[in-house]
């Protein structure tokens, strides 16, 4: 940033502020807009349940209560104290396995995120910096991939390989990791053009810590920005798949099978079906106005306007 | 223009190559023999394999295999279902129109809605409509519309009664031929009283379920990229002018707005069809979103590989549409080298 070098200049100045580091400048941005806040909250909020729900779940989430299957919320006729929002047809504790079930949404979600992070990150500069044949594979792969519809695609590579929780991620990854390849070459591509690049060049920089040191950092922001709303899109891909029977299998509590299971009691058990489908929208739309909120603080176009 | 459509159309053949090397990969990766799981549960003598394997020309080298298959793709076979034993391709089609009609139709929905939300939402920017409709958008662009389907058909089918749960017809009450494969069509050719508004009612869910991540998408789109256009000489030159403020958002900014917009409806192409896949198996759709799943439950092989082949192409021949549409309307993607 060129203001950091102006700073020595500035201080000596009698005493006017000093322009705020690109950290601070961030979340003075990013405090502005209500709606990412409370975005940060929520999601802090699910993370933090997510990490212990062993000790904040009253239940085991597979353990089976005799007798109390199908309980109502607290709110509703017939139901029990023991059980806060109710139990599902085997009798589960719901409050129990929604906690839980965070923790495998989440889980998917983050290892989404870092292994596109990761893979996208190494063949959007390997396509950026050698071009040539490996770039034009790299992109017609990427192309193939985003041909196929998400899911059916996702779909496709279940059937091959079996569906389970490991195998989510590695097909919910695989679907969205054409759009890191793209924005990490897109963005090398057009910083490769600028003079520090050139001069690092000159200066007798090797292609690793070019590509690493001196350009990766300049194309972080939008990969951010890419990161939550893959994290979003994951776990709403991950649901999706838990719902038609191809993601993690019972009894592991993950909401979209959760939903599957429930689909028998929808007519007679209303909010046995509710709720899970609720913590999936709250979790993803949290993660979404996180989303937006940084990239509207990241973006120094939409900043100023 | 034509160099232009000639080179765009060159692209995506090595994609069409990979398409078939993939879909060709990936049933010989699939656990199961296909000859296992063709002869089922009874026992099978070595010569009677050895026949089906010459049939379905599994004793061939691989690369020929290859060739056979893409000879065979090139001439419009896709295979034949293990289950039905009829051709995916036939089976595709017959269930295709469902598909279209209930795509097409949450597309429209989409795009009713999306794009005055969005031209409202930029005209009075920062307030009350602005962030009321973004707030709706972005909540629909969370929505798990598996959920979403199903709290639909409990709210309006189950407590109000107004909507039937699946399906595309009320079989009991209205029968009629499949002329054109769309209900909506047929309904009306039939000529019986409310086979129309009974096709209508089976559709409303669905279309909304389908359309509501897309109405989002383009909601959000139109908004950002009429906040750009409000931005430029020309719209300050309209108001120079003295035209109504009405005037030049609907007239002259919508028209430039609406560009990108295009651009991202097309792209929503792959995304309806991976939508119609939940939204087709909640509301029991007869469409090619339902088949799929249903093939992989039946372990039905050829069927997914053919399914799969056709929806990519689809996709691909639509996206190029896209593009050849989005140079039509802004001539400086056709220029541009």
């Amino acid at each position: 940033m060129p203001s950091d070098t102006v700073i020595p200049a500035v201080a000596a100045a009698p005493a006017p502020p000093a322009p705020p580091g690109p950290i601070r400048a961030f979340w003075r941005a990013f405090r502005e807009n209500r709606g990412a806040v409370l975005g940060l909250v929520i999601v802090s909020i699910i993370f933090f349940v997510a990490i212990f729900a062993n000790w904040l779940a009253p239940y085991n989430p597979l353990e089976q209560f005799r007798g109390s299957e199908t309980l109502p919320p607290f709110w509703a006729e017939g139901s029990d104290p023991k059980f806060i929002l109710g139990t599902d047809a085997v009798g589960r504790d719901m409050l129990s396995r929604l906690m839980y079930g965070a923790r495998v949404s989440l889980f998917i979600g983050l290892s989404v995120m870092v292994v596109s992070m990761v893979v996208g990150v190494a063949l959007g500069l390997v396509s950026a910096f050698f071009g040539g044949l490996l770039d034009v594979m790299i992109i017609r792969v990427m192309d193939l991939i985003m041909a196929i519809p998400s899911l059916v695609l996702a779909i496709l590579i279940i059937a091959i390989i079996g569906p389970n929780l490991t195998n989510t991620i590695v097909a919910v990854t695989i679907v969205g990791l054409p759009r890191y390849v793209r924005l990490v070459r897109a963005s090398a591509l057009s910083e490769l053009t600028k003079d520090y690049v050139t001069a690092a060049k000159v200066s007798g920089v090797g292609k690793f810590r070019l590509m690493t040191v001196t350009v990766l950092p300049n194309c972080l922001a939008p990969l951010i920005v890419q990161a939550a709303l893959g994290m979003s899109d994951a776990i709403l891909e991950a649901a999706g798949l838990g719902f038609l029977g191809l993601g993690a299998q019972p009894p592991t509590p993950e909401w979209g099978s959760m939903l599957a299971d429930t689909r028998d009691l929808m007519l007679s058990h209303p909010w046995v079906m509710a709720f899970p489908g609720i913590a999936i929208l709250i979790t993803v739309l949290a993660i979404n106005l996180l989303g937006d909120g940084l990239r509207d603080a990241l973006d120094p176009r939409l900043r100023r306007s | 223009m034509f160099r232009f459509l000639l080179k765009r159309l060159a692209l995506t053949i090595p994609t069409f190559i990979a398409l078939m090397f993939i879909t060709f990969v990936m049933i010989r990766l699939v656990p199961g023999d296909p000859i296992e799981v063709r002869r089922g549960e009874r026992g099978i003598s070595p010569e009677r394999l050895a026949q089906l394997r010459h049939e379905m020309g599994l004793d061939q080298p691989i690369w020929k295999q290859f060739l056979d298959y893409a000879n065979a793709l090139l001439h419009g076979d896709f295979g034949t279902s293990i289950v039905s034993k009829s051709p995916v391709l036939h089976e595709f089609l017959t269930l295709f129109p469902a598909t279209v009609e209930l795509t097409a139709t949450a597309m429209l929905f989409a795009v009713v809605l999306g794009v005055p939300a969005g031209v409202i939402a930029a005209s009075r920017r920062g307030g009350i409509y602005d962030q009321t409709l973004m707030g709706l958008a972005l909540t629909g662009y969370s929505m798990p519309i598996f959920w979403w389907g199903l709290i639909l058909v409990l709210v309006m089918s189950n407590t109000l009664g107004l909507t039937p749960v699946s399906g595309r017809v009320d079989l009991v009450n209205y029968y009629y031929d499949p002329v054109t494969g769309f209900m909506l069509i047929d309904s009306l050719l039939s000529d019986q009283d409310g086979a129309f508004w009974d096709a209508v009612r089976h559709l409303i869910l669905p279309m909304i379920v389908l359309g509501t991540v897309p109405l989002a998408v383009i909601a959000r789109m139109t908004r950002s990229s009429m906040l750009e256009v409000l931005e430029e000489d020309y719209v300050r030159t309209a108001r120079a002018k003295g035209l109504s403020w009405t005037r030049i958002v609907g007239v002259h900014a919508l028209r430039n707005a609406l560009i990108p917009v295009v651009t991202v409806i097309g792209l929503q192409v792959g995304g309806l069809l991976a939508g119609a896949v939940l939204t087709e198996t909640i509301f029991s759709w007869p469409g090619v979103g339902k088949w799929l799943i249903e093939s992989i439950n039946r372990r039905d092989y050829p069927a997914l590989q053919g399914g799969i082949m056709l929806i990519a192409t689809i996709v691909i021949l639509v996206n190029l549409l896209v593009d050849l549409l989005y140079g039509l309307i802004n001539p400086r993607i056709r220029h541009a080298k």
